[in-house]
């Protein structure tokens, strides 16, 4: 299958997802300003910078890029953004071996959610980024069981983020900083879910959908 | 924002060039990562105690690293907890042989970081325990929050765990003892101002010039309700009141009163503070045995205190009582 994702789908992928959180660095700080303690947008904007440096010609596949996202992003963004993105990404790395078909974008999506699972102990509902992942993962499988392309699936993995982070400005948050504020969190969209959503659209949007 | 600085994003480099320069005798500092170690680290045969989390409550963590306390101490960005490189990297440069302990505030954060640098530790073959501190009664039910904070509690079990340690308690032991402080420590905090974190540039939250925040933690965070400034004493009573009424502590327990300060609070208002706490829990019929007071776990330039009740036992008095020798904690040396 020639529309499988390649090494060259990893790297535009990370690129335009460290231009698109420059982009909305302020808006990630005012969200998390409101709920949590400001600092998701610097320490997104901080970590991709970071990772975009260290992209280079010796990386050799889609998995290798992952691993240098997930470990830059465990050393440079801090707070629990850094290893909950850096295990998602671990996770992620391993589950990309090769090219990948639409089979391994979504095993790829749902170890990236384990990964996060695991961390932060988070289940849905709780206003966090597994309320982005988790109905990523449920839109993949199904477009993926439908018979969808590479890029159609990672399509509707975005487009469920998006709307999963949409669905968390009424929920109260139960994990993370945002959990101390009580009811004062509802009416609020969360950070991580945020950052979920423009990261997996970046996904789609390298692979053509 | 009027601040003592050059640069907001060389605080904290510039912050620990100081220290080193300042306590060289008793502390080495290591750069990039950055991490804080007592002089004579590893020490062969003592388990090794780390903690660390975001800068911005100075004395805590690195001024706590010496004899008796803590091994390494591993400093974050401003409220932003370390990365899990640095707190592996000070993890393998205690370890004695005999394991180290973590000591993390419960902030979903320091949590999250600490876990991962054990696992790496672990990869190395070092065994590594950790305690998570939450003594904040201010944050009520735990299963519709992250857990209780961490607060000034932090500072009491690194004291009493350094004793244990010092005095040659093994991995397993020494994280019993500090268990038993977190298990038997309350506090409850108040800000009388928002603090400036100085990348934000602006302060953390808007509080009225009348007004008072009860429950906050050490993040220049919101805590539990606002009210009308009001006298020290009425204030003090809604920090002891929801500690006593969490510890539940029976009458003639022995304790240990600490009153903190957040950065921004003459010395004479904790004293003002302390006064009124100890009337209260002499009331209750408590025997106040031991007493700590002063700025030992703060918040940048907040106004405002928290309240710490230990509950003792003859041995968590004898390893407060064991001599101390770092930065800014030192005592029976």
């Amino acid at each position: 299958m020639t529309d499988n994702l390649s090494l060259a789908w990893a790297l535009a992928w990370i690129r335009s997802a460290q231009a698109t959180l420059e982009e909305h660095r302020m808006e990630l700080i005012d969200l998390d300003r409101a709920i949590g303690d400001g600092d998701h947008g610097e320490n997104m904007s901080r970590g991709f910078k970071a990772v975009v440096a260290k992209l280079d010609d010796s990386i050799p596949d889609v998995q290798g890029v992952l691993k240098v996202v997930a470990s830059t992003l465990m050393s440079t963004v801090g707070g629990a953004a850094g290893p909950l993105y850096g295990t998602a990404f671990m996770r992620a790395a391993k589950a990309a071996d090769g090219d990948l078909d639409s089979e391994k974008v979504v095993a790829m999506i749902a170890a990236a959610l384990e990964g996060i699972v695991a961390r932060g102990k988070a289940t849905t509902g709780e206003k966090t980024m597994v309320d982005a992942w988790t109905p990523a993962l449920e839109a993949a499988t199904a477009a993926k069981d439908s018979g969808a392309s590479p890029a159609a699936v990672l399509r509707a993995a975005a487009d469920a983020a998006a709307a999963g982070a949409e669905a968390t400005i009424p929920m109260q948050a139960t994990k993370g900083r945002a959990s101390y504020l009580g009811e004062r969190s509802i009416g609020h969209k969360d950070p991580g879910s945020t950052s979920t959503a423009y990261l997996l659209d970046e996904a789609a949007k390298a692979a053509g959908a | 924002m009027k601040k003592l600085i050059n640069d907001p994003a060389n605080v904290v480099a510039e912050t620990l060039s100081g220290f080193q320069a300042a306590h060289a005798d008793l502390v080495t500092v290591h750069f990039d990562p950055d991490y804080v170690v007592r002089a004579d680290a590893p020490v062969k045969g003592k388990v090794g105690l780390v903690s660390g989390g975001g800068s911005g409550h100075e004395p805590l963590h690195a001024g706590y690293v010496g004899k008796g306390m803590l091994d390494a101490a591993v400093p974050g960005a401003v409220f932003t907890s370390p990365t899990p490189d640095p707190i592996f990297e000070a993890t393998k440069a205690v370890d004695g042989g005999a394991g180290v302990l973590h000591i993390v505030k419960n902030y979903t954060g320091d949590v999250l970081n600490f876990e991962t640098a054990a696992e790496m530790a672990d990869m190395e073959g070092i065994t590594v325990k950790a305690i998570v501190v939450n003594d904040d009664v201010a944050v009520e039910d735990s299963t519709w929050t992250a857990g209780r904070r961490g607060v000034a509690g932090t500072v009491l079990v690194e004291k009493i765990a350094g004793a244990a340690a010092e005095r040659g308690d093994d991995l397993d032991a020494v994280l019993a003892v500090a268990e038993k402080v977190n298990a038997n420590v309350r506090s409850m905090g108040v800000a009388l101002t928002a603090c400036t974190v100085p990348h934000a540039g602006k302060p953390s939250f808007d509080l009225g010039e009348d007004e008072i925040e009860i429950g906050i933690g050490i993040h220049g965070e919101p805590g539990r309700h606002r009210i009308p400034m009001a006298p020290a004493d009425s204030i003090t009573d809604q920090l002891v009141d929801p500690i006593l009424a969490d510890l539940k502590p029976a009458a003639g327990t022995e304790v240990l009163l600490f009153v903190n300060g957040m950065g921004g609070t003459p010395e004479a208002e904790l004293y003002i503070v302390y006064n009124h706490a100890r009337a209260r829990l002499e009331a209750a019929g408590l025997k106040v045995t031991r007493s700590l007071v002063g700025n030992y776990i703060t918040s940048l330039e907040m106004q405002g205190c928290s309240v710490t009740v230990l509950a003792l036992d003859a041995e968590m008095t004898a390893l407060w009582d064991a001599p101390v020798l770092t930065p800014a904690f030192r005592r029976g040396v």
